[in-house]
């Protein structure tokens, strides 16, 4: 049995948002997250992390025993912040554990219904729900698939399914008239969709940032003016500033539109050595939220000394110009000096990278064109074995395209059938 | 007159009727085989051969429940290939060209051996019915055969029509009468039903063929038998001949298309793309200059020669003269022109799992009356249905077999809750379950099914037991210890050197080693014989893919046991629409499982019909 998940609350912007685990893994993967046992039943506080010990937020785990669950099975809750950043990376942990994944619409509300833990009042007022739930899916769909991902898709699907067809063919018509040697054009139909499917969710992550703003933080050593900055950036004051090096401990976002991109500033802790824990376990923070922003503003003299390491994009700028004779490429908060000509900077960086951004959107997509194009490489890797093993590169290719069946459609036997009898002229 | 009472009736002694007939005997069901002639028992009324891709696999599960095809064949068998024998073994299919004569002298004398069978002959007009049930059926003579259960496998004698060139005649086959009284009484029944058409080729003379110039193909030296009893063919192995079509053929076909029953507007019925009669290749594959063909012979005492590919409707004049133009037949003379079938068939959506027509209790249906074509997926269905009928005449529990354990289940699944748009034939595309149903291992996966039931023969058990005694314990010592990848590297294995552990079936699981690999890893080996260790190969070939399938398979038994009754009401269904409404009213899936495999069916849709399914039961229980 499965372990599913999904987010339970509203989607976009709220205060708390509300992950749903539900089947046998639910509380060991809670247990993942949250870095240790958990009570047998009731909640608690924890620091979730990924199990590669990096953090993605503090949270409410609450664990229900089935069958006196919501679904019958056992069930899991994230309650944590609302924020799109914190969901996504939640879910895209979950994602990656064995034996989990995404849950369809109404899935919960089927192994509710399976367990027996609706009654009958319920039952009534569920095909409501799911017909909403049905339409609001169809509308996702069409907007994400309208336009270039649903070209796109509907090229993967005919090519997919004319790969498939053509091994089938040599399958199933052995003692037939069939080319013997299918597998250059297999290769090529299957080697297109992969690069096209790799390409594709890679650009999931900077869709997704498009909706929800990138994040660009101001990075530097301590009293460099990056508050200052941020405060001139986003015409208000948002961050306290002051004379004394380490003002800043905790991160202060900030909200704004930038060039009319959504960007999330971050205003981070000045990055020096310190023997003040406090300040040390802001200086830590900084380093992780500013390494995984979407582009670092470095506000220094001398990048290499802050010990993050400069991405392709990143922008260098000399600090307090205002405070130079020579005046050459710096900015300063103070005077607004070279603020202009920094907005100008971040945005043409930012504006590359939509750019070059694909189209969908959501995390299902990418976790199942990731799946499928794992699937498409191993039977790429066997089809170099010859037709000897066509049955084996033959699954291979089900299960890529049973993976991408949200986003080209159900692929049926007949398909590869019709594909089959007008290709080749087929019996005896 | 009144004959004695029977509990099974069988109505046809084609395929779908001799393994009807055997099946419902073999569960202890006293069971009566009618049929218009006693020599028409076991006839193949089109190509001489057995078995191929998928139906292969049928045949092989059919033998695996103690059915008699996969003997039968093997015993009249003269020329065996096992199809794809270079490519994995679950694409690997038993094939053999049978001698028509042997096929059906060997039918016949085992229809004639069975305990609890009898042959009648006659011609069936109707039948006798207990109000609504269906209670044994009624003869030409007018005499009645009482029976509990009956089951019609008419082929294509439902209003059969047979077409050459612009010629029509009624018949069911060449030669023989169509049913038409009886086609009248299902009329009544108010079944859905519609049109389909088959094809066969003119018959030739092998004497006046040039074998000389023409390339052969051999059969295998190494014979894969059908049955898991065999061991090696009986009969003389012959090879066949091949041809092609050229230009001045397609020349002549095109210029008489017209004259052609299929192409001049005489038929109404839907042909099977697999099987396109000569005229349809021509036309859809106009840049193709060449069609291979066949010269299969049809026995070793028989100067008949099947032509196979070159199906036709043609007018006979034209047939002469297209055959004419063919190297090898130029001076061939045609024996039985070459002939198309329409016929009626039922929408197999109406049947049960069982093959059972729920709304006319007692009446089964198996065969081409199902909308399917071949030998192979007529024989699997009547082997279901006389197993099913035995099993509620003796009051028992109906055996149902799904897309999980068998190709029978695949087929079973697919023309109950899909139905069928053209003449329905296996395929191993569609079987999603490929890598584990495999013809190798049938009796694995159906004998012990057959053993429960009682359908299966002491002498078929013991073998099956020895044989699975022996599996079992080769795999305890492939299973017992596990290797490190460097001892594994040292007996002159390469593996990947990734510090994981491996049992002997998992060593085995790449496809680069065999058995004999193993043995200096694992001493104990050394005796074991080449059947078992071809078998254990098979067995762990594909482990790792069959252990990714398992939660398809158990999600799709969990979505089984959702039962749906027959009388399940969709239109009540509020959140459905109106397209899904019909399509599934018209599938009438029997579970959750099949519902979901109806096209455009959602998950939330069926999240629906279990909310409708959950409601009623807990009605039906306040």
């Amino acid at each position: 049995m499965d372990t599913i998940f999904a987010l339970a609350s509203a989607q976009g912007k709220a205060g708390v948002a509300v992950i749903r685990l539900s089947g046998p893994q639910s509380h060991q993967a809670a247990k993942v997250l949250s870095g240790g046992d958990l009570p047998l039943r009731g909640m608690c506080l924890r620091e979730l992390r990924a199990p590669d010990g990096s953090r993605l937020d503090d949270g409410l785990v609450l664990t229900f025993h089935g069958p006196s669950s919501f679904t019958g099975e056992d069930v899991a809750e994230l309650q944590i912040h609302g924020s799109a950043a914190s969901v996504n990376a939640v879910l895209r942990v979950l994602s990656e554990m064995p034996d989990l994944r995404l849950a369809e619409p109404g899935e919960f509300t089927r192994r509710a219904l399976e367990n027996g833990k609706m009654d009958l009042a319920q039952v009534e007022g569920l095909a409501d729900l799911i017909d909403a739930e049905t339409e609001a899916q169809r509308k996702q769909a069409q907007t994400i698939l309208a336009g270039e991902l649903g070209d796109l898709a509907e090229r993967w699907r005919r090519d997919l399914i004319r790969a498939a067809s053509l091994l089938e063919a040599v399958i199933d018509f052995a003692d037939e008239d069939v080319p013997t040697d299918v597998s250059p054009e297999v290769r090529s139909l299957v080697t297109a969709v992969m690069a096209d499917l790799e390409r594709e969710a890679k650009g999931v992550r900077i869709a997704e940032r498009i909706r929800t703003g990138f994040e660009v933080a101001i990075v530097g050593p301590p009293n460099a003016g990056k508050s200052t900055l941020l405060n001139a950036l986003a015409g208000r004051e948002a961050a306290i500033t002051s004379e004394y090096a380490g003002t800043t401990r905790d991160i202060i976002e900030v909200r704004m539109d930038l060039a009319g991109l959504p960007v999330t500033l971050l205003d981070t802790a000045g990055l020096r050595e310190t023997e003040d824990h406090v300040e040390g376990l802001g200086i830590a923070l900084a380093r992780k939220r500013a390494e995984n922003a979407d582009l670092r503003v470095f506000l220094t003299e001398d990048p290499q000394a802050l010990g993050i390491g400069m991405q392709s994009g990143d922008i260098q700028v000399l600090p307090k110009s205002d405070l130079r004779s020579d005046g050459t490429d710096g900015v300063s908060g103070k005077t607004g000096q070279g603020i202009d000509r920094l907005i100008h900077n971040i945005s043409v960086v930012l504006r590359e990278r939509t750019a070059s951004s694909g189209i969908a959107t959501r995390e299902r997509h990418r976790v199942a064109m990731l799946k499928s194009s794992a699937a498409l490489s191993e039977a790429l890797r066997v089809l170099d074995s010859g037709p000897d093993l066509y049955d084996i590169a033959a699954e291979e290719l089900r299960i890529a395209i049973r993976a991408l069946e949200s986003l080209v459609g159900r692929v049926d036997v007949e398909n590869l059938l019709d594909e089959i009898f007008a290709s080749f002229c087929l019996g005896k | 007159m009144k004959h004695s009472e029977f509990d099974v009736v069988v109505i046809g002694a084609g395929h779908a009727g001799a393994e009807a007939a055997h099946a419902a005997a073999r569960m202890g069901a006293q069971t009566a085989l009618v049929t218009l002639s006693e020599t028409d028992i076991g006839v193949m009324s089109c190509n001489p051969a057995i078995g191929g891709l998928g139906k292969g696999h049928l045949v092989r599960e059919i033998d695996a429940l103690d059915g008699v095809m996969g003997r039968v064949a093997d015993r009249a068998g003269i020329q065996f290939r096992l199809l794809n024998r270079r490519k994995g073994p679950a694409v690997q299919g038993p094939r053999a060209q049978a001698d028509r004569a042997l096929y059906r002298a060997a039918m016949q004398q085992e229809t004639k051996a069975r305990k609890n069978l009898e042959v009648i002959t006659g011609e069936v007009i109707d039948f006798r019915m207990d109000g609504h049930r269906v209670a044994g059926v009624v003869l030409s003579d007018g005499s009645e055969i009482p029976a509990k259960a009956v089951i019609l496998t008419s082929g294509t004698f439902l209003r059969g029509v047979i077409h050459i060139g612009d010629v029509q005649r009624p018949g069911g086959r060449m030669g023989d009468r169509p049913s038409v009284r009886l086609a009248e009484r299902l009329d009544s029944y108010d079944l859905p039903m519609a049109r389909l058409k088959t094809g066969t080729p003119p018959r030739l003379d092998g004497r006046t063929i040039d074998w000389d110039g023409l390339e052969r193909q051999d059969g295998d030296d190494d014979p894969t038998m059908f049955s898991f009893l065999s061991k090696t063919p009986v009969a003389p192995q012959i090879s066949c001949g091949i041809t092609h079509t050229n230009a001045q053929t397609h020349e002549i076909i095109e210029k008489n298309l017209s004259r052609s029953a299929m192409y001049g507007g005489h038929i109404e019925g839907v042909g099977p793309r697999y099987c396109p009669s000569i005229e349809d290749k021509i036309v859809r594959f106009a840049d193709k200059d060449s069609h291979q063909i066949f010269l299969e012979p049809e026995g070793v005492n028989d100067h008949t020669v099947y032509p196979n590919g070159i199906s036709t409707s043609l007018p006979q004049d034209v047939q002469v003269e297209y055959v004419r133009s063919i190297k090898g037949l130029e001076s061939a003379e045609i024996l039985q022109p070459g002939y198309a079938i329409e016929y009626d068939y039922v929408d197999p959506r109406v049947l049960s799992a069982s093959l059972a027509l729920p709304e006319i209790p007692g009446l089964y249906l198996a065969g081409q009356i199902n909308g399917t074509t071949g030998y192979e997926e007529a024989a699997a269905q009547g082997l279901i249905a006389g197993l099913n009928a035995a099993l509620e005449v003796q009051g028992r529990d109906a055996i149902h077999f799904t897309r999980a354990n068998s190709y029978i289940g695949v087929m079973i699944d697919d023309l109950t809750t899909r139905g069928v748009a053209e003449p329905y034939r296996m395929f191993t595309s569609r079987a999603e379950f490929r890598l584990s149903l495999r013809a190798d291992n049938a009796d694995q996966r159906l004998t012990p099914k057959g053993l429960e039931i009682g359908c299966i023969s002491d002498h078929r058990r013991l073998a099956f037991e020895t044989k699975m005694e022996r599996l079992g314990a080769v795999k305890s010592v492939l299973t017992e210890r596990t290797f490190t990848p460097k001892e594994i590297r040292t007996a002159g294995i390469e593996v990947n050197q990734d510090g994981n552990r491996r049992d002997g079936m998992a060593i085995l699981a790449f496809p680069n080693v065999c058995f004999e690999d193993l043995v200096p890893l694992i001493q104990q080996l050394e005796d074991v014989d080449q059947d078992t260790r071809r078998q254990i190969e098979r067995d762990a070939l594909y482990a790792n893919y069959i252990a990714r399938q398992q939660r398809d398979v158990e999600a799709m038994k969990r979505d089984e046991t959702h039962a749906i009754p027959a009388d399940f009401d969709y239109s009540s269904l509020t959140g459905l629409s109106n397209e899904l409404k019909q399509k599934l009213s018209a599938a009438r899936p029997a579970n959750i499982a099949q519902a979901s495999r109806v096209e455009g069916v959602t998950p939330a849709a069926l999240t629906l019909v279990l909310a409708k399914l959950r409601s009623s039961q807990r009605a039906k229980k306040a």
